[in-house]
């Protein structure tokens, strides 16, 4: 035998044995598969440690929530069958649904979600709140719970229907009471929620898998944002990770994927020509580009240089240089959303119309001395690079002196939490962009966080703020709440913590066969279908 | 030869210090938060601090480091910051899309550029050489993202016949595999064809000018005998010295095709590892791909006397 006929051989050997491999592969690699690339790879499993938008769009799957928004932003049950609340508006009383259950099979209990809810209210800024609050909470029976208040508070249940991260996720009782520092562990990754992950399948960097969980009830209303009946109709959902954009287009034109959660813009075009693509966008209230000062250092610690900054710039020449088409953009002067029931544009008619007279008339007043901003630019983010460069030609136009300074996002992400002198390595200003979701009112609104050293980076430090969103807090009359955030707002032109930049719209590509995407502002895979 | 061995064995020691002390270094300088990272934009100030706590950053830069090598001494490559899983299990489940691309990368080019390199040596001055010689410029010339996408658009967008990404382990599907290698070995290759075949062009044309050649010819022996046995093997140390280096270039090329591809391979733990500021991971891949060329060069080195019987060690 030459060595070419034993090469052969060896080959055709090889290849009788990979067909074999291939014939005992997993049923379900063959059923009804939806292939998503989604805008990053799971690498962290728990919800609550982190904030991250990817880990909790797996907690969605995994998790259940006990209240959650619908379409309108209203606040429905979820997992609770039925609540009440006292006269005095301290006692609040849960009750859950029947039949709920974790996917190891034991039933879903009030101690699980009293575990929950600590272990969240650790965690996150709208829980810190509402258990600072909270005098007790108390189970019942096994599906009823009480949740005692020290005082009234009117965010009760908009946190614990609060849509993004960190989402009020309810996970079993042991799980629940790992310390809120320390990640749970991936065998512990068993929620209630209408899908299961598989842990055995979990490849990061390459992909994460979900399958149905059979046993889900889901909710007799019809879906409505984040609420209602979450319907099943995939049996597996495989969360692929392609890592480059043009690769992840290319992969949903060739239909080896069936859909791209985060389509770059500039690509949408050579989508759109595909008859066999369509773009979906499910989350009508978007993004929010925002401009952030840091009050710490000259010349941003001076209130009228920050209003300065609020004339010079406008919203058309950012969202014209990142996102270009109009159909995924909208101007928009209210700081808590357009579309929303906060939504106004009080303090605000006249700003953000690139009015540099009267920018460089507040910059005469506020006696500038020229000193540069150094404004940090994100290069590896293609929803962010070009941002930068127009807030500097704006702010020059202006009158302002820009040093911009270019690095990769995480570079800036490390940078930002430093409040170094910007000569130091410190910064005077950088770009970034808000789900919707997560800035809906100023409790929920890092950005409006006005409380000095424990405010998010940028450290602004106003007390009236800081008043103004505590009555907010207090409130419970949806009207007297609009009020407050009309202050608030008012108080943010002349005490400004940030510029908000416009408002803009990241649509889903799918392929045609596939249909139900839900609209809401995270991307959820209940009700959808693939044909 | 034994006394070589060791002594290159040994060698390795103060080359994997220096590389281990300058990775360590690069990345404490480099800017860049791990804790920032996985805390999340919505983070706080303090919910940063006390991931950075967990994973030890806030020790002092040469403690941190002198945790990292004695782990290493005992044979731990730390946990990955993200991952929740050994750097050793990343690399386990990574390593098997790169090994599959790199050697068929090198079976492709060396089987493709060593004949045409012969070839063209040949058959100097012709329209074959210049082609040749043309491929190679352009082989140089054109970054490996830019064929990658040219070969997708084309074999995959276009023709429909080969997947635009993706890899299959070999295990499962062995046709699906070669299906899935195809493109990005192609792309990978170009460049690497492109440096054997003109250094295998120069090599053998320097020997078809010795007097041994002539002497052969005068014996009567046949031009395939005269190339394939006389010239080729006396031109084949820099042409193994080619390929050794090029190891170098392949990883790196890995890099960015396994981008391109969607191939689950080092190349990409790297780039993610680097982005997210991933130390532990990063350092022990640096480290291995490191190792890996010491000794690729070393098994080079050992085959010149194969090839050369006058090379002794």
């Amino acid at each position: 035998m030459t060595f070419w006929n034993k090469s052969l051989a060896a080959v055709a050997a090889l290849a009788g044995l990979s067909t074999l491999a291939a014939d005992i592969r997993p049923a379900e690699a063959q059923a009804n598969t939806l292939r998503v690339v989604m805008h990053s790879d799971l690498k962290i499993l728990d919800p609550i440690w982190t904030t991250a938008y990817i880990v909790r769009n797996h907690g969605y799957m995994v998790w259940d929530t006990l209240f959650a928004m619908d379409e309108k932003l209203e606040v429905k049950p979820q997992m609770v069958d039925k609540w009440t609340v006292s006269p005095d508006n301290l006692t609040f009383t849960f009750t859950l649904r029947d039949k709920l259950e974790w996917h190891d099979g034991t039933p879903v209990t009030a101690e699980d979600c009293i575990a929950s809810i600590r272990r969240w209210g650790a965690r996150d800024s709208m829980g810190q709140s509402l258990m600072a609050r909270i005098a007790d909470m108390k189970a019942v029976d096994a599906k009823t719970f009480t949740m005692q208040l020290k005082e009234p508070y009117g965010l009760v249940l908009q946190s614990l229907g609060k849509p993004s991260s960190n989402v009020p996720f309810m996970m079993p009782k042991r799980v629940a009471e790992t310390d809120p520092n320390t990640q749970i562990k991936p065998e512990d990754v068993i929620g209630s929620g209408p899908f299961i992950f598989k842990r055995d399948e979990w490849k990061p960097g390459e992909k994460t898998v979900y399958v149905r969980n059979a046993k889900y009830v889901p909710r007799n209303e019809p879906v409505s944002g984040m609420a209602g009946g979450k319907k099943v109709n995939l049996d597996r959902v495989e969360w692929r990770v392609l890592g480059d954009h043009q690769t992840t287009v290319n992969a949903l034109l060739a239909n080896e994927i069936d859909m791209i959660e985060s389509p770059p813009h500039d690509l949408l075009p050579v989508l759109s020509r595909d008859r066999n693509i369509k773009l979906f966008s499910a989350n009508p209230l978007g993004l929010q580009y925002t401009f952030r000062f840091n009050v710490l250092h000259k010349p941003f610690d001076n209130d009228k240089v920050r209003q300065a900054v609020l004339y010079a710039l406008n919203q058309k020449d950012f969202l014209d240089a990142v996102i270009g088409d109009p159909k995924w953009y909208k101007e928009c002067k209210a700081m808590f959303v357009c579309g929303t029931p906060l939504e106004t544009t009080k303090g605000w008619e006249d700003k953000l119309t690139s009015n540099f007279d009267k920018s460089k008339a507040l910059l005469r007043e506020a006696g500038y001395d020229g000193t540069p901003i150094v404004l940090m630019q994100s290069t590896d983010l293609a929803v962010l690079t070009n941002l930068a460069p127009v807030a500097k030609n704006l702010l020059e136009k202006g009158g302002f002196k820009v040093d911009m300074q270019s690095m990769d996002w995480q570079t800036l992400v490390s940078r930002r939490a430093r409040k170094d002198a910007p000569t130091a390595g410190g910064w005077h200003a950088f770009l970034t962009a808000w789900v919707a979701a997560d800035i809906l009112n100023p409790v929920m609104a890092g950005f409006f966080n006005a409380g000095c050293d424990r405010a998010m980076f940028g450290w602004p430090c106003d007390k009236q703020i800081q008043d103004l969103r505590d009555a907010y807090a207090r409130e419970t009359d949806p009207a007297k709440q609009k009020a407050i955030v009309e202050q608030v707002q008012v108080r943010a032109s002349e005490y400004p913590t940030h510029v908000h930049l416009g408002q803009w719209y990241q649509p889903f590509a799918l392929r045609n066969n596939v249909d139900g995407a839900v609209t809401a502002p995270v991307t959820v895979f209940w009700n959808v279908v693939k044909k | 030869m034994l006394d070589f061995i060791i002594r290159r064995v040994i060698a390795i020691v103060p080359v994997l210090t220096v590389v281990a002390v300058f990775i360590f270094l690069m990345l404490r300088l480099t800017p860049g938060d791990p804790a920032a990272v996985i805390a999340g934009d919505n983070a706080t100030s303090d919910q940063i601090d006390d991931i950075r706590r967990k994973l030890g950053l806030d020790e002092p830069i040469w403690t941190q480091f002198a945790i990292w090598i004695t782990d290493i001494l005992q044979g731990k490559f730390g946990e990955s910051f993200f991952f929740k899983k050994t750097v050793a299990e990343l690399i386990a489940q990574r390593i098997e899309p790169t090994l599959a691309l790199a050697t068929c990368t090198l079976i492709f080019a060396v089987c493709v550029s060593v004949p045409i390199g012969v070839l063209a040596a040949y058959k100097q001055g012709s329209m074959f050489d210049r082609a040749v010689m043309a491929f190679a410029v352009l082989g140089f010339s054109v970054p490996g993202f830019v064929i990658g996408y040219c070969l997708i658009y084309v074999f995959a967008i276009e023709l429909g016949w080969l997947p635009v990404q993706g890899y299959t382990r070999i295990g499962v599907d062995f046709w699906k595999f070669l299906e899935r290698m195809v493109l990005p070995s192609l792309t990978l290759s170009v460049g690497f064809v492109a440096l054997i075949s003109r250094i295998t062009r120069a090599s053998v044309l320097e020997v078809l000018n010795e007097d041994y050649i002539r002497t052969a010819r005068a014996k009567g022996l046949s031009n395939r005998v005269v190339l394939m046995k006389h010239a080729l093997r006396n031109a084949a140390v820099p042409i193994l010295t080619v390929i050794g280096i090029g190891i170098a270039v392949l990883m790196g090329g890995a890099v960015v095709t396994e981008s391109v591809f969607g191939l689950p391979g080092l190349g990409r733990l790297t780039v993610e590892a680097v982005l997210s500021r991933d130390f532990p991971t990063i350092q022990t891949v640096i480290l291995m791909f490191s190792v890996v060329y010491v000794v690729i060069n070393l098994i080079i080195d050992i085959s010149y006397t194969i090839f050369d019987p006058r090379i002794r060690y």
